[in-house]
């Protein structure tokens, strides 16, 4: 229907003009019951976002203050002096994007203050088929190759994660020149200490209440929010009152 | 008024899901998406035929309602009966992350959705049906 011949047929519901100004007034008020249903709607919005984000604040803190020993193992890989004052301990999954874009932040974090952080990972592989990926990490270690192969992971993620499926067979590439011996790798990746640690860590992020990586807790304090930000004043925080 | 109580169920399901998604950092799956893909354009279409009240306005409406409420049929047969784990678990947008299904209703959800969609529609057919038009 064009809009012409709308406008030249009569309309049945808008009244004649003499009989305006009820209608007008009944179309006044429908207007101010619905804008009062848009104030009342949104104000409850964002009343349960302020009650959620505090209440979630709350029980972390908690949640993290009560579980102090869950934080990190002293099998985990941990880098920095062991006398540092501020312990970093970071949740994540080798085959997560975020925790990829995290990672040189954390190293500049560390680096920053080298002789004040320690920093501790966990690992939790949430994607599915991570967990071989964090079993070639754990066996790394045994050759001291940890951290040059995660790092080799983490600049191949994009080939070896193809829409968050992890495959592993495509990960083993990225292994390559950096020195190791993958027929040790490979058996070690198998062997019950392994599957301990990652059963630990796995165990450890369920009493924590870690669901997403990457996730960090600086001196047993959780991030009020995620954010990149907000994990460098945590850390900053935390350095102040370590180091006045 | 029948189209203004389906508005009213359009935007709180569309506030709803949000804070699912945004402030309680629940990825939404693929089939959320499609449901909220006929339920936002509700909270903006019906007040266009409310304001002034335009009896049309349910033959544009209907159609989006029907075709959420089938696909909140479908999730909510697919969890109670057949693949309870068909959700994705990394979304994009979000944070790297997985759903763990703890929490106390990912039943919840889907439910809710069919909930809103069936009296949404009930709304809207009973005001097709009032209206002489």
């Amino acid at each position: 229907m064009s809009r012409k011949s709308k406008r030249n047929q009569p309309d049945p519901v808008s009244p004649p003009s003499q009989a305006q100004s009820a209608p007008a007034a009944k179309r006044w008020s429908r207007r101010n019951i619905f804008i009062a249903s848009v104030a009342a709607l949104l104000l409850a919005f964002v009343s349960a976002t302020l009650l959620y984000r505090s209440e979630q604040a709350r029980s972390s803190q908690f949640a993290a203050a009560k579980n102090l020993p869950a934080l990190a193992s002293e099998r985990s890989p941990t880098f920095g002096p062991a006398d540092a004052k501020v312990h970093l301990v970071e949740f994540f999954d080798p085959a997560c994007e975020t925790c990829a874009a995290f990672f040189p932040h954390v190293k500049k974090l560390l680096s920053a203050n080298p002789d004040r952080i320690r920093l501790s990972v966990r690992h939790v592989p949430f994607h599915n088929g991570s967990d071989e990926v964090v079993r070639m990490l754990e066996a790394a270690r045994n050759q001291d190759r940890y951290l040059p192969v995660l790092e080799a992971l983490y600049a191949s993620q994009n080939q070896w994660v193809r829409n968050h499926q992890v495959q592993a067979d495509l990960a083993w590439m990225s292994l390559a020149g950096l020195g190791l011996d993958l027929d040790r790798l490979r058996r070690e990746m198998n062997a019950p200490e392994v599957a301990r640690r990652m059963a630990q860590d796995m165990s450890d992020a369920r009493i924590l209440g870690v669901t997403k990586t990457p996730e960090f807790f600086v001196n047993g304090r959780p991030l009020p929010r995620f954010g990149l930000e907000e994990l460098q004043t945590l850390v900053q925080e935390e350095l102040r009152r370590a180091y006045p | 008024m029948l189209v203004f109580g389906c508005w009213l169920i359009a935007s709180t399901s569309t506030l709803g899901a949000l804070f699912f998604s945004e402030i309680m950092d629940l990825p939404p799956c693929v089939l959320c998406w499609y449901q909220r893909i006929f339920m936002f354009p509700l909270v903006l279409l019906l007040p266009v035929g409310l304001l002034p009240f335009d009896a049309r306005v349910v033959s544009y409406a209907l159609p989006l309602a029907l075709a959420g409420w089938l696909v909140s049929l479908f999730q909510v047969l697919l969890v109670v009966g057949l693949i309870p784990e068909a959700i994705r678990p990394c979304t994009q947008g979000v944070p790297c992350s997985e759903v763990q299904i703890q929490w106390l209703g990912f039943v919840n959800i889907p439910l809710l959705s069919l909930i809103a969609f069936s009296t949404m529609n009930a709304l809207l057919i009973a005001a097709r049906i009032r209206s002489p038009r």
